[in-house]
Parts: structure tokens; sequence; C-alpha cells
């Protein structure tokens, strides 16, 4: 069960012809999707599209109807390899996944596809995730659609021009026999808006009728002679055929007046920050009817040099507008200008900076200066030399801390990282590396465990070298983490598949929440949840055993501090060679709660008894010196200053978010802190039995207290 | 440009690039910003209006600093074309849901005083960075108060996670009704409610907040600017006439000493007292004494230092005091009210015991006799050692603190307590030392104390940090700027856990 439930959003999926479709633009390529007739859908999960996975996966019912596989894949590069199905077959094949590191794992499998070519259409759908917000190394996938030639729709970022570039990438892909991708940055994917939609569609042929009459066709199998002539092909015909279908069909539009000195191009999605800084320098309406000409390339590979030289044409300069480096297109149309003949002037990242995400602020100066150097007259006077001076604010840069993403409140990978910071304080630094994943947030404080990512399922890889440092005498193991959504996306063969194979005198510590949890909390092969399309309950440990790793240890709960750093002392002190490691299972504390926490109100409610724990710290015992903080870092521990004369440090306190996971407690008491932690235990329609005992107890407990406090002075603040 | 009709006012001061509203909310991953997000978006949707929200979602959520951002434009005359993210300088209402975030939103220039509605929550959800340091390492609210004032059109600040908590909800629903009270959008309150039934999920608890946050925006923010009210004098204490009466001579002392020094002699010897008896209070009250002899400061600040640090060094954390302050009955009744406890509530408290603490409360003599048996200790030790979960609301767990905290009438024959007021004298003959000749640098070797403190590994590092301090001010002692390297060092040491910048600026000085 992913962490958000689109149940009730599904229902608009159904929509028909001339209904209007309100939501986020994730949905709504689902949508499009069904109404162009798609025959298969696929991909893995990750920021920015896991919601579209959600969706497919809980849009089942209505995929079944229509005749539509829907298949999790196990790895992009799965989903990549997915879409052979449209390399014999006219069926209409949709993989979605996050770029460019998706891409990066898929390119095997989309190199060979863009080789065979489709005729059915494929579509590969991106998230790329660059820019803030951004969880990833900051590349482009572009880089990829020029390297395999396969093409690339970057649409402007609203619903309807996302939905009609998902029609657009199924007949250009079938138009050309090659494969397409829609590629939409992070907040196209979530961008909420409206759309008119249309009937869904059956696909003219199923998987299922496909795969009563299979064909095949040597000329698609990237061998040699075949290889090559496919290269041949891509240049020959593939190619012309989709600039013939990009110009004949506007894919990509023009805005603004025919005749003007200037003109700027940007890809699709950059169209509406173009529009915005315009609007603010006083050069377009809110409408998006500008005085300055825009070349909107909503395919951005591969460039229609007709139309792009049409453009130029008469004009004294152009911007491209292109996020993120190298500047493919600029490039590419640079050589186009120079090959014309052209006079005009090519401006991009000349004026725009080479990296990063273009924000508003970088559109506004850039296209301003742009505007000032090449057409200085077109902005307004209040542009040019503006009047009112900006008041001065103080800077906050020194007072405003950083917040970074970190562990959720309870999550079960904090106590695997307050054992490790304890095992290194024993046993010294030791070299560590990561994988990719929520417990990657182990790298930052208050951990700091981790000094490298190497990609997904890679962490125990990423170690290889220093395999069998202790046999070489370095005395020390290397130890990595993975977590169990990295272990079945490739982890287990990648990683531990080359620590057996290599005899690898390393530890390893998969971190098993039940989920592939950053994502968005997604099943994959170990989940403990009972799925009815899935099989899941496979428990990593026998995995681990299967290929022949014999030093496994399961544990079952990571809240024990003690038992998990002493299992960690074990693995790295241990006489044994070879692989040593540790499963470290909790349920992911998000989505436990959202399981659990209707439940409880419900027993509650219905006079059921349920224990409610939470856990506090006594302020008059707590010192102020923060140890417990820095082993923790849970967002409901935090601090308050009391309001006495004597103190001058502010006191733990745990607020009214807790969710009694009880890891400040181990951790305070595993590590020896201090006596401040407690738990309480509310009890919530307690048996008859149960009150009448504690009825007793209290009453004796009082007494004791009653007797020692009338012995004493009491200060009413002090107690 | 299509102008904006009549029942949509000009936001703000007729400065609309295309009559376009825009809305930033800075949140804490967790705050349930979508589900402001989605009230807003369904708001202007059902006044007709074209708008678009934006969010980024994933691991970037994740207790991190995130951003919506949405964008409301008249529909009819055509598709408006809508910005995806906030720039600086062109947001009109910026939404924050905690008070650094308010910093952020200002930083990122997002609030200007041209255009801008800022609605804050004063509340502080602190930054891992802030909770990390040894010391006080938490990020000045007011500073970011102060460029609020400055950087708003208009502000609205008040504690709206509060208001959010005591009406049963969350934050969304009251900085919901927040952004309603404030009027910053054209659209009646009976709008914003229906946007909040529509959403179907706790809807009453939800109009509670939105009422409660409304009311707040509509005062202007109601929150009086913290700690100006002036500390109520400490009540008098209860208990047994004789104790009473030792309780009042020892008042009256204290109400003898300067002005200065009496709020904080009098908290300090609350404190002793609690901690033993009136006799101790009086041993207090004969150190603070000493101090008011020797003090030369006008304010005698040098006093005033003392009747803090001493009172700290004196109530100091053994293992009685421990289970004393764990045994009160006004500890069950803070939990009972804090947790919302009905009648039947498990209190487990925990507890590590190690074999030194069990030593240290032994009569001095014997104590030393056995620290000086290392194998004798780790005997010790090997039987005590170990995390204990102790039942309190049981009454066999209970009775072992309650008969632990009794020991404190032996207190005084403890080998811990011979060792304490070993350190204590040690200390304060060290700065009384200097304070004749340089009362400013006695004041700071005073303070010094403050990095005393936590239980076992921790408070032996305070102590070797405590130590490192001493040897700097041995090596300062005498020159002029004696008391800032002193405080510094001091600093120094809260920087960091290990003491690696304390090292650093031993390094310093002993350069010198």
């Amino acid at each position: 069960m992913a962490e958000r439930s689109f149940k009730a959003e599904v229902e608009h999926l159904r929509k028909g012809a001339g209904e209007t479709f309100t939501g986020e633009g994730i949905l709504a390529i689902t949508k499009a999707l069904l109404e162009n007739g798609v025959g298969y859908v696929g991909g893995y999960q990750g920021a920015p599209i896991s919601h579209l996975m959600d969706v497919l996966a809980d849009a089942e019912d209505l995929l079944t109807e229509l005749g539509v596989r829907f298949e999790a894949n196990a790895s992009e590069a799965a989903a990549g390899a997915m879409l052979a199905a449209s390399v014999h077959y006219p069926i209409r094949g949709a993989v979605t996944f996050k770029g460019p590191v998706g891409v990066n794992v898929a390119s095997d499998a989309l190199a060979n596809l863009s080789s065979s070519g489709v005729t059915g259409g494929a579509l590969i759908i991106v998230g790329e995730d660059y820019g803030e917000g951004s969880s990833i190394m900051q590349e482009r996938s572009h880089a990829f659609a020029m390297k395999s030639q396969f093409w690339l729709l970057d649409p402007r970022p609203n619903l309807p021009s996302i939905v009609k570039a998902v029609g657009d990438g199924f007949d250009l892909s079938e138009a050309s026999g090659t494969p397409a991708m829609l590629m939409l940055r992070i907040r196209a994917c979530h961008v909420t808006g409206q759309f008119e939609t249309r009937d869904n569609r059956r696909p003219p042929l199923t998987v299922a009728e496909a795969l009563s009459a299979p064909r095949r066709e040597v000329s698609r199998i990237v061998l040699p002679p075949m290889s090559y002539a496919q290269e041949q092909d891509k240049i020959a015909n593939r190619w012309p055929a989709a600039l013939r279908f990009i110009r004949d069909h506007g894919l990509n539009e023009v805005f603004g007046p025919d005749q003007a000195p200037v003109g700027i191009i940007c890809q699709g999605g950059m169209y509406n920050g173009v529009v915005r800084a315009l609007q603010r320098l006083g050069l377009a309406d809110m409408h998006g009817n500008t005085q300055v000409p825009i070349y909107c390339l909503n395919v951005t590979y591969p460039i229609v040099p007709e139309e792009f030289l049409g453009f130029c044409a008469g004009k004294d300069a152009v911007l491209v507008v292109e996020e993120g480096q190298p500047e493919f297109i600029e490039q590419q149309l640079a050589t186009h200008l120079l090959r014309a003949g052209m006079p005009t002037r090519l401006h991009g990242k000349d004026i725009l900076p080479m990296a990063g995400e273009y924000t508003g602020k970088v559109m506004l100066d850039g296209i301003e200066g742009f505007l000032r150097r090449a057409a200085p007259d077109q902005l307004p006077a209040q542009v040019r030399a503006p009047n009112a001076e900006a008041p001065v604010i103080p800077d906050l840069s020194q007072t405003v801390p950083a917040r970074p993403p970190g562990f959720c409140i309870g999550c079960p990978e904090r106590p695997v990282f307050a054992a490790l910071k304890l095992v290194q304080k024993e046993l010294g630094e030791h070299q560590i590396s990561a994988d990719i994943g929520c417990h990657l947030f182990g790298s930052l404080p208050p951990f700091n465990i981790g000094g490298a990512t190497m990609g997904y399922g890679l962490g125990p890889a990423s170690n290889g070298a220093f395999d069998g440092g202790r046999a070489a005498g370095g005395g020390k193991r290397p130890i990595s983490i993975i977590g169990d959504g990295g272990f079945w996306h490739n982890g287990l063969t990648s990683s531990f598949g080359n620590m057996t194979f290599n005899k690898a005198d390393a530890v390893a510590v998969v971190v098993d929440n039940f989920y592939s949890a950053a994502t968005g909390g997604q099943d994959i092969l170990s989940s403990r949840a009972e799925n009815p399309t899935k099989a899941t309950n496979h428990p990593i440990a026998k995995a681990l055993r299967g290929i022949g790793i014999g030093w496994v240890r399961q544990i079952d709960r990571t809240y024990d501090v003690a038992r998990m750093r002493d299992t960690l002392r074990e693995a790295l002190t241990s006489g044994l060679p070879g692989p040593k490691v540790i499963v470290a299972s909790s349920e992911c504390m998000l989505n436990r709660q959202r399981r659990e926490k209707p439940r409880r109100a419900q027993a509650i409610r219905e006079g059921r008894r349920v224990e409610a724990p939470r856990f506090g710290v006594d302020a008059a015992i707590c010192t102020g010196d923060h140890a417990c903080m820095r082993l923790s870092g849970c967002p409901s521990l935090s601090l308050k200053t009391l309001d006495d004369p004597l103190r001058d440090d502010p006191v733990a306190s745990i607020d009214h978010s807790c969710v009694g996971c009880g890891n400040c407690g181990e951790v305070a008491e595993a590590a020896i802190l201090c006596p401040s932690f407690y738990e309480a235990r509310v009890v919530h329609n307690p048996g008859l039995w149960e009150r009448r005992l504690n009825r007793w107890r209290q009453a004796a407990i009082g007494w004791l207290m009653r007797r020692r406090e009338q012995r004493r002075l009491r200060f009413g603040g002090a107690g | 440009m299509t102008p904006l009709p009549q029942n949509v006012r000009a936001i703000p001061d007729g400065h609309l690039p295309g009559g376009i509203i825009k809305l930033a909310i800075m949140a804490v991953g967790g705050q349930g910003g979508g589900v402001l997000t989605g009230w807003i978006e369904a708001l202007a949707r059902s006044q007709g209006l074209a708008v678009q929200a934006t969010s980024v979602a994933g691991v970037a959520q994740r207790t991190g600093a995130t951003i919506y951002y949405i964008e409301i434009a008249q529909a009819d005359g055509g598709t408006p074309v809508l910005a995806l993210a906030p720039s600086a300088g062109d947001v009109d209402i910026v939404i924050a849901a905690e008070m650094m975030e308010v910093g952020r939103a200002i930083l990122r220039g997002l609030v200007t005083p041209d255009r801008t509605v800022l609605i804050g929550s004063t509340h502080r959800a602190l930054a891992v960075s802030e909770k990390t340091a040894p010391g006080d390492g938490i990020a000045d609210a007011e500073e970011v108060r102060a460029a609020a004032e400055i950087a708003a059109r208009r502000l609205i600040l008040a504690d709206f996670d509060q208001l959010a908590v005591d009406a049963g909800s969350i934050i969304s629903a009251s900085l919901f009704g927040a952004l309603a009270g404030s009027g910053a959008l054209p659209f009646p309150r009976t709008a914003y409610e229906a946007a909040i039934r529509a959403g179907g999920k706790g809807v009453d608890a939800s109009l509670r907040a939105f009422d409660a946050g409304f009311t707040a925006a509509r005062a202007g923010g109601a929150d009086a600017h913290p700690g100006e009210a002036p500390a109520p004098a400490p009540p008098s204490p209860q208990g047994p006439a004789p104790l009473l009466t030792a309780w009042q001579r020892l008042e009256d002392r204290a109400r003898a000493l300067p002005a200065p020094v009496q709020g904080m002699a009098m908290a300090g010897l609350q404190k002793v007292v609690a901690f033993q008896d009136p006799a101790y209070g009086a041993e207090y009250l004969d150190r603070l004494d000493r101090v008011l002899a020797l003090d030369r400061t006008g304010d005698h600040a040098l006093t005033r230092q003392a009747a803090k640090h001493i009172a700290n060094a004196m109530a100091y954390d053994d293992v009685m005091r421990v289970a004393d302050e764990k045994t009160r009955s006004t500890r069950f009744g803070r939990i009972r009210a804090e947790m919302g406890a009905g009648e039947v509530m498990q209190l487990t408290d925990y507890t590590h015991p190690r074999g030194e603490e069990i030593v240290s409360i032994l009569p001095a003599g014997l104590g030393r006799w056995v620290h000086a048996r290392p194998r004798l200790v780790a005997w010790i030790d090997r039987r005590v050692n170990r995390g204990r979960r102790l039942r309190t609301d049981r009454l066999r767990p209970f009775l072992q603190l309650w008969l632990i905290a009794g020991l404190r009438r032996w207190r005084r024959g403890t080998l811990r307590h011979a060792q304490e007021m070993r350190h204590l004298e040690a200390w304060l003959n060290t700065a009384m030392a200097q304070a004749d000749r340089d009362p400013a640098f006695a004041i700071e070797i005073l303070c010094a104390r403050r990095l005393i403190k936590g239980y076992s590994d921790t408070h032996a590092r305070g102590m070797s940090k405590f130590d490192r301090v001493m040897e700097g001010v041995a090596c300062v002692a005498g020159r002029k700027d004696a008391a800032d390297w002193t405080r510094r060092l001091v600093t120094a040491a809260l920087a960091d856990e290990d003491g690696k910048v304390l090292d650093g600026a031993l390094r310093t000085i002993r350069s010198f």
C-alpha cells in the first residue's frame, strides 16, 4: 500500500468526452494514456513520478476492464525492457521513472530498443528531478535521447499541453518507428489544473491477443549485420520521418508578433517562466500575449532546422532558454545557423547561467539582460531606469538554520544509525558507504554516517575496493548500508552477489522498512503486507542465504539499540571471513501510523482497551547537555527553555507529535546518557480488574509520597 | 490586459502584472502544507477563478523545509499563463508555518515591503543543528520578527500551531483561518469554510482551528512579545513548622542581600534546600557571603553569578536526587495532565545505573577503599551496569526509587558529596583569587561551571572540558583580556561535543 491513496482520484479516470478533469499533472498523464489506447504500462517509482505509479496501482480494476496490462517493474531497466512489446507488435506501451537516474538504469534497454525501432508507440515518461527539491545529482536526461536517437518531448507545463503531448508522443513514435520520451520537471508533475477529457480507448491489439499470435522480425534484432542497418535506418528514415511529423503537426509553437528585432527560443517546460519574466518586464499580459516572439520547443530533440531558421529570419538576435548543462540545444542551433550562413546573433548560456535551475529571478535577470543588450528600446522606461530604491531588509542568512530533509518522527532507521554511532565510539571511525533511500539521511547531522552514494542498490558494491581490507592487514572492516528498496532493485545481484563472489570481508546493513519508503511507500518483494496483485513476504535474509551468504543476522525490532549495537560489534569483530550482513527490520513509521492511527481511534471509540504510548522527559533531571539529540534528531524530541534563572541551557522536551517508538529511551539507556526519559502509556477503556489494581497501587504509592512530602519543605514550582 | 472585476480587490496597491495573485506557503515536511494548498485551490476554484498549485513531493518533504506555490487569476478572457515557482520580489501572500520558515521566506526575498502580506506562526520546530549544540543553539526568533516587520507590507504573527492544537486540529486549519481573517483574498468567510467541509476529513476540528486562526488574524496577530513579564515572587513553601521556621531564617538572610542578587539567591536557596535541607541552605548563603565580601563590582554582578553557579554546583545530580525527582507527587500529576491520561496510565522510567554511581553513594571512607580496588569496582559494575526499566506506576519499582531517594539524609557522608565539595571549593577559590584584581575575570571563571552537566560519559566529558578551560584560565591569569579569553573558551567548549573547537582555542592561548 502506497503512502498516498488515489482510490478517489481513480474515478476521474473514467470520465468521458467533453467532461472536465481537475487535478494533478501526473494524474492527467494517466488519463491521457487511457485516452490514447495504451496497451501496457509500467515503471519504477521515484519522485517526482511516484504518484503516477501509485495511480496506476490503484487503477488496476479500470486497467483490467480496458485490457491494459500494468506491471510494477523491479527496476527502471526492467521497465525499459518491457517496451520490447512494442518492437514487433503494434501495441502502445508507456513506462515511467525518474530522470536522469532512472534513465541511467534503463539506458541499456533503451539503447537496444532505439536500435531495434518500434512498431507500436513506445513512450517513456520521465520526471526530471532537477533543481530545487531534487534529491539526486544534477544532470540532464537529454543526453540519452541524443546518444540513442530517440525523441524528446518537453511540453509546456499546463494540463492541456501535457495531455496533448502524450498523444503526440505516441503518434510521433509510430510515425518514425522510434521510441519517444516525455519529460516533465518536478513541479510540472505536481502542477494542478484542468483539461477537457475524451473517452478512454481500448487498445486495438491487447498484449493478451498478441501473446496468442507471436511475431518476430530478424531485422529488429540487435546483432550484426542488422545493428549496422539499424543505425543507417535511424538516420536515413526514422529521423526525417520524425522531422516531417513534428513540422506537419505543429508540435512546436510560435507565440507573439511575426516581425520583431529579437526572439526567444525555449524548451516547452521553460515557457511559463519565460512568459512570467516578460510579464514582469511589461512585455506580455497574463494570457501570454507577448511582444517578444517565442519559439517554444515542445519537442527538444530532434530540432527541426527549417522551423528554427524560419524563426530566426529577419531577427537581429535570439536568446535560447535551455535549462541545465551542457547546452545541447544551443550547440545544435549554432551549427544550423552557421551552416545556413545566417547573420542572427545567438545568445543563451553567455547571458543565462550554465548550471542550475532557471528560477523566476534567473529568468527575469537573463531576459532583461538579453533585451538590454540586443533590443534596449523594447524595455519599458521603468525597467531601463528604475527610480525606486529598494529598502534594506536585514540579512537573516546567519540566523535561519538550514533544514534539510531527515528521518520522520519515530523512524525505525534512526536507531540503526544511533547504534552505528555508538559502535564507532567504541571501535573507531569506519569506512562507510551508503545507498539510495531514506537511510541516506544518516549521512546528515546528527549522525554523519556514510560518505558515498553511488546509486540504487550499489551501496555494498561501492565498498568493493575495500573488501578484504582486514585480510590485507587493514584491521577494520568496511561497512555499507542499503535499503530494502535498493536491495531488490539491483542490490541482490550487483552488491551482494559481488560480495559473495569476491569473498568480501565486509559488513553490510540492510535497512528493511517493509516498503520502498523514500519513493512513497510502495510494496516490494519483502513487504509484509498482503497485496492481492503482487507477491510479497519474501524475506531478504532468505535471499541472502540463497546466494551463499552464511553470516546473516535478522533483527526484527530495530528500536532495540543495544542489540543493534551488539550485533554490529559482532559483525565488525567476528573472526569469521566472508560477508557479514545484518538485516534490520522494522516497519516505516509513516506508513504504520497511516494504517494504525484510524484503527486505534476507532477502537477507542468502540470502547475496546487500547494502550497509547508516548515519551516524556523530566525537565528537573535533564541537564541540557543535548547528548540525546546527537543520537536521535527525532522531530518530536526538541528543546524548551525553562523559566528558571539558574539554568543557562534549554532542556530536552518531547512534544505531542511523539508516536511512542521508544528510540529516545532506548538510546538513553544503551548509551548510558541520563535517566530523564520515561514512557507514559495511557490505557484507554481499561478493564474492571485493571482499574481496581491500579486504584490500589496508586493509593499505596500516594501514601508513600505524602508521607515523605509532609516531612519536608515543599516549594510550589520546584516539584 | 484584463482588469479585475469589482468584487476582486486589486492586490495589493494595484501592483498587478497581469492580474495574478501569487501565494507561497513555507512549511516543514509533515505539517500538512499539502492540505492547506488543497483548500486554497478549492476555495479559489469555487469562486470561478483559474488557479494553479504546485509542490515538491517525495523525499524532500521528509521533515525538511518545503514550499507550496499557488497562483490565482481571472478565468474569463482566455487561459492565463501561470508560473510554477515563487520568484523573489513577486509574491503577494506568504504563509509560513513556523518562525524560521518566516525567516526563510524573507531570506529568499519572497517578502517585500511593496506588496507582501506575511502570515506566520511564531512557534518553533527546531532544526537539528539547533538541537545538537551542547549549549544553547536555538536561533534568535526576535531577529526574524524584526526583519519581518521591515520586509512585510502587512504582518500577522501568532502561534497558529498552539491555536490548532488547542482546537484538536493541525496548523493548516488555523493558517487557513488566518488567511481568511487577513482579508488578503477577496473571498467571504463562508467560502473558506465550505472548502474545509468539501475536504471531508476532521471537519469539525478543522473548523474550530479555522475560527481560532481567523480571530487571531483579525486581531492583527494576537501575539505578545515573549519574556517581558517580570518573574513572580517565589511562593512561600509549605511543610512542618520547625522546617518553616528554619526556612524563614534563611529567607531573611537572603532578603538582606543587595537587591540585584536577591532574585537569583532566592532561586538558588530554594534549589539547594529542596536538594537537601535548610542547613544546606545555610551553607549556600555562607558561601555567598564569602563572595559578597570580596565583590568589587558596582552592581554585585559577581555575587549574582556566584548565586547561580554555586547553587547548581551544590545541587549536583546524584542517584538520590534523580530518585527523589522521580517519586514526587507533582511529577505524576504533571505527566498525567501532559499525556491527557484518564484513570489508568502506565509509567516506565528508563534508567541505566553503573557501578560507579553505586560506589559514589557509599560512605566516603568505604567508597574510597572500594574505589582504590579496580577489580572490586569492576565486579560491582558487572552486577549493576545494565539498562533497567522501572514501571514506576507499580508498587515494587516505585518503592525501590522511593527508598533510594530516602538515602539523601546520609548524603553529606557519601563519597560523591566529598568529591563534589572539594571540586566546588577549588573552583570557587580560583575565581575568588581574581575577585579583587579582575572581577570580570572572576565572573567568567564562575560561568565556566555551566560546562559541568549530564550524567556518566556526558558528565565526564563536561568535567574534562571544564578542567581544560581551567588550564586555560591559569594561562591567561594576569592578562588584561583574561575575562574575554575565558568567555571565549566557554563558548568554544559549548560549540561541539568532542571539544575540538576548545582545543583550537587552547592552542591559541598557549601560543601567547
